[in-house]
């Protein structure tokens, strides 16, 4: 385990079933990701992706190894830990947005901090200022069916990205977006990341997406086969060959 | 004919169908009108003229010891008929990573799958650096989040860049999951790979891996 590491897993394993029906998700899987960082997962469809996501974000608990979230560790956390986790450490963005349309943009950002207990003008604190971060800091009053599909990711992402979580867990966050649109949001992450030192796991299916990540992650049949540590300089100083 | 050449000829053409121009003018104009990619030799550009003035294609008239050039009828005509031709490189591709694939088959299909991993990542690599070189030059044009381009052709220009290294990134994603699910079928039929794989020679010494990480037969 790094201590420095956001989210460390160490030789995690998830099966699904059992006997002639066991599914292997996770097999043996070892990585960390730093504050800061924005560490892409890919691989083809039915690699595990989604799971070690679920797993990293304390939805689905390992069937053996150690994952450290946010400096707790899921393999002994009690169900209110766990809890505390996920409202006050780890955000979640997906391809289904989950909005609200009958709430603004404002309410829906700040519905899950009211549902949490948080007073009303705290929560409206906490969700203007997140949707500051994503830019539509003009944007409050309006409905979700009133923005882009872009614009409404990042109603989505101001919603996981509120207080000071440390962790963002992204799911295909740009699934039905078109391509300037996903960049855009990609982007936004990106930022989150240098800016406010958001440890950030982004699931995708987007070659393109690793322009924008610090680490690229390969899955094959749960196991992790290629790891791409990118860097400007290693072309230049040759170390990867194009 | 040369790909490079019937681009540039054909550049020309566009360029005076704005109107007539001298030659080194049209050397600017070509290489602002792609993006500052294709960087002209002035000399490239009056050989050119001199052959679409050949061709009967552009006339020359001398103006105060300069030479200007103007689109003709023929020109005209030449021009929409390029408008109207879809760029044909002709298939099969024989791009340098389809071979290098194709060629690392017969090795086995690990070491394909070593080779790939490496291509996917030195891939991955250039578009990293090109976004890192986009965020310095301050020539981010990724949506309404971006800042504006230095120039909209060169914002078109790095977009091709960026979904031609993608198409290639899928590619590779596509040949994975070929390889996989045919080495996946032979582990569960138990068949013989080059019994499956025609050309394919099957290992009788495992293969071990390089100091790039890339699977090598064993030597004999």
């Amino acid at each position: 385990m790094n201590s420095n590491a956001v989210v460390s897993f160490e030789a995690v394993t998830k099966v699904f079933g059992s006997g002639s029906t066991e599914i292997r998700a996770l097999n043996n899987v070892t990585f960390n990701v730093f504050p800061g960082e924005l560490v892409a997962v890919m691989g083809p469809s039915g690699c595990g992706k989604s799971t070690l996501l679920h797993v990293a974000g304390g939805l689905e608990r390992p069937t053996s190894g150690q994952v450290v979230t946010a400096g707790r560790n899921l393999g002994d956390i009690s169900a209110q830990e766990l809890a505390s986790l996920r409202r006050n450490d780890v955000g979640y963005v997906f391809q289904r947005l989950n909005l609200i349309p009958s709430l603004t943009a404002m309410e829906n950002v700040m519905l899950p901090l009211e549902l949490d207990g948080l007073g009303s003008r705290q929560a409206r604190h906490q969700a203007a200022e997140a949707l500051e971060r994503v830019r539509l800091g003009d944007g409050l009053s309006r409905y979700p069916d009133d923005f882009s599909g872009g614009q409404q990711q990042r109603i989505a992402i101001a919603r996981a990205i509120t207080g000071t979580r440390k962790v963002l867990l992204a799911d295909e966050p740009t699934g039905s977006l078109d391509t300037l649109a996903a960049d855009a949001v990609i982007n936004l992450l990106a930022s989150l990341a240098k800016d406010r030192g958001t440890a950030i796991l982004l699931v995708t299916h987007e070659p393109r997406f690793t322009a924008w990540a610090d680490r690229v992650i390969y899955l094959r049949d749960g196991q992790v086969v290629d790891e791409s540590i990118m860097s400007s300089s290693a072309i230049a100083e040759g170390t990867v060959l194009p | 004919m040369h790909t490079e050449y019937v681009s540039v000829r054909e550049g020309i053409l566009s360029l005076l169908a704005e109107g007539p121009s001298y030659g080194f003018a049209l050397k600017t104009h070509f290489e602002t009108a792609t993006g500052g990619t294709w960087p002209l030799n002035v000399g490239q550009v009056y050989t050119t003229l001199d052959r679409l003035e050949r061709d009967g294609l552009v006339v020359m008239e001398e103006t105060d010891d300069q030479k200007l050039y103007r689109l003709t009828d023929a020109g005209h005509d030449e021009l929409e008929d390029w408008w109207e031709a879809v760029p044909n490189d002709g298939p099969p591709p024989r791009d340098e990573l389809l071979i290098k694939l194709l060629l690392a088959l017969p090795h086995g299909k690990e070491h394909a799958l070593a080779v790939l991993s490496r291509q996917r990542s030195a891939l991955a690599q250039i578009l990293h650096a090109r976004r890192q070189a986009a965020i310095t030059t301050g020539a981010n044009h990724s949506g309404e989040l971006g800042q504006s381009p230095t120039t909209f052709a060169a914002a078109l220009l790095d977009d091709a860049v960026l979904m031609r290294t993608e198409a290639d990134l899928r590619w590779l994603d596509r040949c994975e999951a070929r390889i996989v699910a045919d080495l996946k079928d032979l582990t569960t039929t138990g068949g013989p790979e080059a019994g499956a794989d025609p050309g394919h020679r099957a290992d009788t010494n495992p293969p071990r891996p390089n100091r790039l990480g890339l699977m090598r037969r064993n030597r004999r």
